[in-house]
């Protein structure tokens, strides 16, 4: 290993929250980046990892805690720190050759010697014979090599990509990701060191070095994963689907409190908590599919992930739901449908819905909250921001809006209250 | 492409906070100042006489020359201004709390309330010449360019791209290569746009900007628009075919020449490409971009362009603290300036209405301000009623909407002054009412933002949403309440703020019209704001000026901001 490129030491980053207390987004963040190593950082939605990137790289100002690049503080966009966007992020109005220039130009390198390098650095990405045209003209695939040659251009020490392939279809990813590790393996990019952040568990097992596992608010580190496996690696090799099983349990065991009520080892919801934004309808699919062969009740869910063509990401806030209803339980990577969610899967349209309605009152304390809240009412109405106001003391005005819509799309499905939108009132009665 | 709305619409905070009040206090100021400064230098100027303008339509080309460079150095000035402005608008907030609200009150001020006070003061820097007039008829120009621009470029800076933003940071552009690379590229489609609009607004106030009359003060300068005071004044209705016919000429080769080929080059910036909306074409970009010769000529310009943005000093201002920029300590000097100056502003105000002001002229420009609502109200109904129909059949037959829509853009160019001859004819002819039969001049030039706006947005609906309504049997009146209105909604809105602001400022013009030797007047706010320019009186005018913004930014925010957000969330498609 080599000597620190970068280190990241006590990092802390929060919000002001309305009630005057703060929301913390990242909390005791410690990474070091050595020469030669890509680090990944791996977590959910809302784990705090784009805003560690974006801190890393001088965009945003942490709390607290610093961000040390070859020995001096980061405390602005430092050269040497370059990055590739999940949105790719090209300049529409200017063609490929300059989208690459442009961070030459920032340099202020004499004219010939920019061309040179652009040149160089599409030739070295693939990008030949595409110099004139404009971002437009090309697919998602093209458009991101010019987001690579952009950022490789002004020979960064340090590369910080930001879910560079999530935009991109699965094929076109792959090959990039190949074509990356490629040139990586062969020591042709000019870059000392790699950042990655992702949600995709097999991306992250297959490219880095390292993976740092964040858990969600706040984020913080909740374990590193060292991966030795040679370059180039195969996804179907039992080292491979072993680590990747392995970051499937570490990231579904402690989600979303880790909170114990009796026997019963899913969490219980609080009223603050956060809950997530899924549909009734995607719920009943998956306790269906659960419930049917090849599963029958239990299934692994990388494997799951896989047959569903979902990333983990989009499963883990249903497979989160389904926990927190007591539909399903999840232990060791797997999940398991509880009876109560094999007697859902077997009923029909109205019997699941009083059985939803159930499981809604009696472990969603936000639903059973606003549905006391209008009983207690003389016509039986709350307006909207009651709520808003009570849970913005707990959490950030963003998660109270999801967190608000989840339960008013689980209400309305569940037929516990009714929800107005043009007023913004909660309501006990259904227009007849 | 979408119209611009006024800040005072589209913001949902408090109706009116103290910035509101601190930006009308020094606009007041600013307005009272100019009237005082106008009041003293009135005496000298008067005995200014120019050449006297010929009828001779011979003598068009060169006053469509004229009036078409005064309107093009009134555009650079408001580019100047857009720039820097909404610049400093956009990217300083402390800045941007006294701006904002600032721009929005002088949106509502009357542009012909800009030239009463303002010409004897423009006239004054150049005494004896006409420089001071050409001066004055820029400016008015320029009033009614300017302020949408500006605001047009601010909400294209508030809204670039947040990774954008982050990429230009990352590789350590520079803040002037920035805002040279990505800023006005982003703004510049939303710009334009903008800029073409301005353009049609500028001609309706043309006649008034060079044919200034105040008080004693009479200045004529050559142009299209005192070829048509002339004309009106003399009753020559020869002269006002060939007026028309000149102003559709110069209208076309400004389309043609200049527009255009730039909505064409800006089409390259578009940040969004919408699929199966065909890029605009001009033949006049064509040969430019072709030609060596242009290229030739061009090449220095560029390459002194590029050179501006080579740092020359390397890093040093990147690694500065971005959250301790100097910005923070002139903040306090600034506001303290600011308040200095509303202080100013507002004893200056009170000396001025305790000097010439009574509570009855108060009350009687209210009262003015009330009927001129009224028409406006009842006018804006009609045109609705009229356009809204009609811009839905024509917006969902493409083939119908490319005719249409630049008859309706050379209309909305069209001054209200030109249809004097026949509208005060008839008056006098048939004995009809001024109140009611002038009003209709004043949504003359406005109501075809209201058939603009309707158009595009029955273009817009998606064919899936019209195939379904096929496909239902969904037709009638059942179609138009399902339908047609609905989808239409947001864009109507947007429409009928822009002609109701149009029309207020218009009433100026339309509440008093005169042909030859008959002046006919109606009872409103605009009439009295021309009568009293016409009597000189800097007192009343600034006070009609004052109540009729007073009414605009009041109406604005109680009756359109929330209409104007309704429509947004609850019928904006996709």
């Amino acid at each position: 290993m080599g000597a620190a490129l970068l280190d990241v030491h006590a990092l802390r980053q929060s919000f002001p929250r309305a009630d005057g207390g703060e929301h913390l987004v990242l909390d005791g963040v410690e990474l070091s980046l050595a020469q030669g190593q890509i680090v990944g950082l791996l977590g959910r939605t809302g784990s705090g990892k784009s805003t560690l990137l974006r801190l890393i790289a001088g965009l945003a100002q942490p709390s607290g805690g610093t961000v040390t690049y070859l020995g001096e503080p980061v405390t602005a966009p430092a050269p040497g720190i370059a990055m590739v966007f999940q949105s790719f992020a090209l300049f529409p109005w200017l063609s490929v050759l300059e989208n690459v220039q442009l961070g030459l130009e920032a340099l202020g390198l004499p004219e010939p010697e920019i061309r040179k390098r652009a040149l160089a650095a599409i030739d070295l990405i693939g990008l030949d014979g595409y110099e004139s045209a404009y971002p437009r003209e090309l697919s998602g695939g093209m458009r991101q090599r010019v987001g690579f040659a952009r950022a490789l251009v002004v020979h960064p020490n340090i590369l910080l990509m930001d879910e560079p392939f999530s935009a991109l279809d699965v094929l076109t990813a792959e090959t990039l990701r190949t074509d990356f590790l490629e040139l990586w393996g062969e020591g042709k990019l000019p870059i000392k060191g790699v950042i990655l952040v992702t949600h995709n568990i097999e991306e992250a097992v297959l490219m880095c070095d390292r993976i740092l596992l964040f858990s969600t608010n706040p984020g913080r580190i909740i374990s590193e994963i060292a991966v030795d496996l040679k370059q180039p690696r195969n996804r179907l090799d039992p080292r491979f689907r072993d680590l990747v099983e392995k970051i499937y349990v570490a990231m579904t065991a402690r989600t979303p409190a880790p909170l114990q009520i009796g026997t019963s080892a899913a969490p219980a919801a609080t009223l603050n908590t956060v809950l997530p934004r899924v549909s009734a309808n995607l719920l009943a699919g998956l306790v269906e599919t659960l419930a049917a062969a090849p599963y029958n009740g239990r299934a692994d869910l990388p494997v799951l992930a896989d047959e569903l063509h979902m990333e983990a990401d989009e499963l883990f806030p249903v497979s989160d739901a389904l926990q927190l209803l007591r539909f399903a339980e999840i232990e060791g990577g797997d999940i398991k449908l509880t009876d109560v969610g094999k007697q859902f899967a077997e009923l029909g349209t109205d019997d699941r819905k009083r059985l939803f309605q159930r499981q809604l009152l009696a472990y969603v304390p936000l639903a059973a909250h606003i549905r006391h809240v209008l009983q207690e009412r003389a016509n039986h109405t709350a307006p909207k921001s009651r709520f808003f106001d009570e849970l913005e003391d707990h959490m950030s005005p963003e998660d109270v809006d999801l967190t608000l819509r989840a339960v008013t799309a689980w209400g309305r499905y569940a037929e516990v209250f009714a929800y107005d939108d043009d007023s913004g009132t909660f309501s006990m009665e259904n227009p007849t | 492409m979408r119209l611009f709305v006024p800040i005072s619409v589209t913001g949902w905070a408090r109706l009116f906070s103290r910035w509101d009040i601190l930006a009308v206090l020094l606009i007041l100021g600013l307005l009272v100042f100019l009237a005082e400064a106008s009041h003293n230098v009135l005496q000298p100027l008067a005995e200014l006489q120019k050449q006297p303008p010929s009828l001779d339509p011979r003598h068009l080309p060169e006053y469509a020359a004229r009036t078409t460079l005064r309107m093009l150095i009134a555009m650079v000035l408001s580019l100047i201004f857009t720039f820097t402005y909404a610049t400093v608008a956009a990217k300083s907030r402390s800045a941007e709390r006294l701006l904002v609200p600032l721009l929005d009150i002088l949106q509502s001020v009357p542009i012909l309330g800009f030239i009463s006070v303002t010409v004897v003061f423009f006239m004054s820097l150049a005494p004896g010449r006409v420089l001071g007039a050409e001066l004055a008829s820029i400016f008015a120009i320029f009033t009614s360019q300017a302020w949408n621009m500006a605001f047009s470029f601010y909400q294209s800076l508030r809204t670039v791209p947040i990774e954008l933003e982050e990429a230009s940071r990352n590789f350590g552009l520079s803040s002037w290569m920035r805002f040279w690379r990505l800023d006005v590229p982003f703004a510049m489609p939303q710009l334009i746009w903008n800029m073409m609009m301005s353009m049609s607004g500028s001609w309706f106030f043309v006649v008034a900007s060079e044919a200034i009359s105040v008080g004693n003060t009479t200045v004529t300068l050559p142009g299209i628009g005192s070829y048509i005071a002339l004309a009106i004044e003399r009753r020559d209705l020869a002269a006002v075919s060939w007026a028309i016919g000149t102003m559709l000429v110069v209208i076309l080769i400004y389309d043609q020449v200049l527009f255009r080929p730039l909505v064409a080059w800006a089409d390259r910036f578009r940040f969004e490409q919408e699929p199966g909306v065909a890029a605009p074409e001009s033949w006049v970009f064509d040969v430019l971009r072709r030609s060596r010769v242009v290229e030739r000529l061009t090449e220095p310009f560029a390459a002194l362009f590029r050179l501006s943005m080579r740092p020359r000093h390397l890093d040093k201002t990147r690694l500065v603290d971005p959250a301790k920029r100097p910005g923070r300590r002139w903040a306090f000097q600034l506001s303290l300036l600011v308040a200095a100056l509303a202080a100013v502003a507002l004893w200056q105000s009170l000396r001025f209405v305790v000097e010439g002001i009574t509570l009855s002229d108060v009350f009687t420009t209210l009262l003015l301000g009330f009927a001129t609502l009224i028409r406006v109200i009842v006018l804006i109904a009609i045109a609705s009623i009229i356009w809204v129909p009609i811009g839905v059949w024509v917006g969902t037959r493409p083939r119908v909407a490319n005719y249409v829509q630049p008859v309706a853009q050379f209309l909305a160019a069209f001054p209200a002054n030109l249809l004097f001859p026949i509208v005060v004819s008839a008056i006098v002819a048939w004995r009809l009412s001024p109140n009611i039969w002038l009003s209709p001049l004043m949504i003359l030039g406005t109501q075809w933002y209201i058939l603009f706006n309707v158009i595009a947005g029955a273009a817009a609906i998606p064919a899936e949403l019209r195939s379904v309504a096929v496909n239902l049997r969904v037709r009638g009146w059942l179609w138009w309440r399902r339908v047609g209105l609905p989808a239409v909604f947001p864009y109507y809105v947007t429409g009928a703020i822009t002609a109701s602001g149009g029309s207020w400022n218009a009433s100026i013009v339309a509440e008093v019209a005169s042909w030859g030797d008959e002046h006919l007047q109606a009872f409103g706010l605009g009439a009295y704001i021309a009568q009293q320019t016409d009597a000189g009186d800097f007192h009343r005018i600034v006070l009609g000026i004052v109540v009729m913004s007073l009414f605009v930014v009041v109406i604005n925010r109680l009756f359109w901001r929330p209409l104007y957000h309704y429509a947004e969330r609850k019928f904006r498609l996709g």
